[in-house]
């Protein structure tokens, strides 16, 4: 894994699928909105995807798992599956911090 | 659903495969609405049966189909179906088939915390939806097993995905891969618990054959054995090869061998119509020309004749029949005769007669011609073949079809024993053999047995003539039937015999006139005599008259 801190000017652009208002899909958003507030504060998005409402999504965007991130933005485009209450873990996967 | 025959009325609904066989061995298709576990080891047909029993389900049961894919892209599968002859972008597009490429990328993936598999069902739910899926394939669900770490998670989930699979009410088809010791990698097979059938591809002595076995069908009877199939341009062929016993109706229809004089031997009218026909010899002692008597006998009466060819190529075989005054082309263009030549040594034994099945399941013949059986030997040892040809046999019994077979005996082999044991099979058998004799070889045939006809015990000699087989008189001479010139010999000999006796005739008769006339000249002048001393003319006619009758 790269090690890449990220730069002060980039657009974070995330989006999360949940699957109805789930515990787990509870739990993502309001852990991912912290790890953002603290890591990425006034230079990211988040939009939320439910694909109970949208399941064609599911499809187009080759999710399996629920709840699961997407960093659309900065590419390479990342995946990370689960209530992301890992935080080590999460940032790794969202590339904030280098992998061990 | 209809059902398949009215016995399994109170069994299981079963959802047809449309695959050919199948259906038969697992008593009219797979368990209705419940998972069914199609496994087996790499390329041994997994992804291809479940297609086509998705496919079929569209097209020939109206059960729309939805086919989640873990390995392979939609086009990947398409191309691969494409190949058995079914366009599957089409029925997409006819939305008769949802398709669905789930990518599961290990690299990609970050586990984060708890998670579930709930974009699967909602994908497969979508996927349903859109069609109206009644039957659902999932190839293979074992990889997920390769893109998630937690497996007691996906275990769960797995389970819940096939508890909610019949609760939706579809009839599922779950791929998955061959393990070491048990029947997939993952134990998918604990999860499933109606239907499981293995796959199998094996090779034996350089020869591939595929097989099928139902592990375990819950709630029906099913065959247990392992079935040979075939995948080919139009799908897979299962061979359902538990013969129903003997149980065959029978025919007294006769049909005529073609040889007007073998027709005599046989009680005067030929062969019984579903009968099997063995004729057996050495090399070039005239089998396949007996054969193509029959062949083109049957045509005439406008019955359909498949020709497995295992020599010839249909053009040689019909160039050489037409030396002999049997001419099979106008029939093969009519597609009254159908030659089907192969060698032997292309695939296994199984393959063939799931081939021959195959083939006269779609042409429909009323009589099959084998030539030669004995070359299907080395495809295979003495006792495959042997179980081959009893099912071939049964078979052909089964649908009424008169089949010939030759059989190759080789120099050195009493001739009366086929090397495959197969004379029980055989409702009449015709020995064609050559007899030396006087410093030549000659051709001889007999028939060494035909139930249920009298028929004759005599060898007869037969000439292979521009004209076709011709069966000689029979000349026993001292030592047997006279053969060839011996043969000609002797009919010079009865021949003279009979001239020299009409020449005797002749000769006596001759005589006999001879006497006569010189009888009648001395009568006349013994007359003419009594005409001279005057006495009056009556007497003399009565005189006359009493001479010549005396």
């Amino acid at each position: 894994m790269t090690s890449m801190q990220p730069s002060a000017g980039e657009k974070w652009n995330l989006r999360l699928y949940t699957a109805g208002q789930s515990p787990k899909s509870l739990a993502a958003l309001a852990n991912l909105k912290k790890v953002c507030e603290e890591h990425l504060a006034g230079r990211y998005s988040i939009e939320v995807v439910d694909l109970m409402k949208n399941p064609r999504l599911a499809k187009d965007d080759q999710i399996v798992a629920i709840p699961t991130l997407v960093r659309k933005l900065p590419e390479p485009l990342r995946r990370l599956v689960g209530d992301l209450s890992d935080t080590e873990r999460t940032l790794v996967g969202l590339q904030i911090r280098p992998g061990k | 659903m209809k059902m398949e025959r009215p016995a399994q009325a109170k069994s299981l609904p079963k959802a047809p495969t449309g695959i050919h066989g199948l259906d038969e061995i697992t008593g009219g298709g797979l368990p209705k609405g419940r998972p069914t576990l199609i496994c087996g080891g790499p390329g041994c047909g997994k992804t291809l049966m479940a297609a086509e029993f998705l496919i079929r389900g569209a097209l020939e049961f109206k059960e729309p189909g939805a086919f989640i894919t873990f390995e392979e892209t939609g086009e990947e599968l398409a191309q691969n179906v494409a190949s058995l002859g079914f366009d599957l972008e089409q029925l997409v597009e006819d939305k008769k088939i949802a398709l669905d490429y789930v990518r599961v990328e290990p690299a990609e993936i970050e586990e984060t915390g708890e998670y579930d598999l709930e974009g699967l069902f909602v994908r497969l739910d979508l996927a349903i939806d859109s069609v109206g899926a009644k039957r659902v394939v999932l190839d293979t669900i074992e990889s997920l097993f390769g893109g998630f770490t937690n497996q007691a998670l996906l275990r769960s989930e797995i389970r819940r995905l096939f508890r909610w699979l019949k609760d939706k009410g579809v009839t599922a088809v779950i791929t998955g891969e061959r393990g070491d010791g048990s029947l997939t990698r993952q134990g998918l097979e604990e999860y499933v618990s109606d239907c499981v059938i293995l796959l199998d591809h094996r090779v034996n002595d350089q020869v591939s054959t595929r097989r099928l076995r139902i592990v375990k069908y819950r709630g029906t009877t099913h065959g247990t054995n392992e079935y040979p199939f075939l995948i080919d341009a139009d799908g897979i062929a299962v061979l359902p090869v538990s013969s129903a016993g003997l149980d065959h109706e029978v025919s007294n229809e006769r049909l005529s061998s073609g040889v007007p004089r073998l027709d005599a031997m046989l009680g005067g009218k030929g062969y019984y119509r579903g009968s099997s026909v063995l004729v057996s010899g050495t090399a070039g002692t005239g089998k396949t020309s007996l054969a193509s008597h029959f062949a083109n006998e049957s045509a005439k009466r406008g019955e359909r004749v498949l020709y497995l060819a295992f020599e010839e190529s249909p053009a040689q075989l019909m160039r050489n029949m037409r030396t002999i005054g049997i001419d099979l082309e106008p029939y093969v263009k009519k597609d009254v005769v159908r030659i089907h030549a192969s060698r032997p040594t292309l695939f296994g034994l199984e393959m063939h007669l799931v081939q021959i099945h195959k083939m006269i399941s779609q042409f429909k013949p009323a009589v099959v011609i084998v030539d030669p059986i004995s070359n299907l030997m080395d495809a295979g040892t003495a006792q495959e073949a042997q179980a081959m040809l009893l099912r071939l046999v049964d078979f052909l019994k089964s649908k009424r079809i008169t089949a010939l077979f030759t059989h190759l005996t080789h120099g050195g082999n009493p001739t009366e024993a086929t090397d495959v044991g197969i004379s029980s099979l055989i409702d009449t058998w015709l020995l064609v053999r050559d007899i030396e004799l006087g410093g030549e070889r000659n051709r001889g045939l007999y028939v060494l047995k035909s139930r249920g006809m009298k028929h004759s015990n005599q060898i007869r000699e037969f000439l292979i003539t521009s004209e076709g087989i011709q069966l000689e008189d029979v000349y026993v001479g001292p030592e047997g039937v006279l053969t060839g010139s011996l043969r000609a010999a002797q009919e010079a000999r009865e021949r003279a015999e009979a001239l020299a006796l009409q020449g005797e005739i002749e000769a006596k008769q001759r005589e006999l006139e001879r006497l006569r006339a010189a009888l009648e000249v001395r009568t006349e002048s013994r007359s003419n005599a009594a005409k001279r001393r005057g006495a009056d003319a009556p007497q003399n006619e009565k005189g006359k008259a009493t001479a010549k009758a005396r």
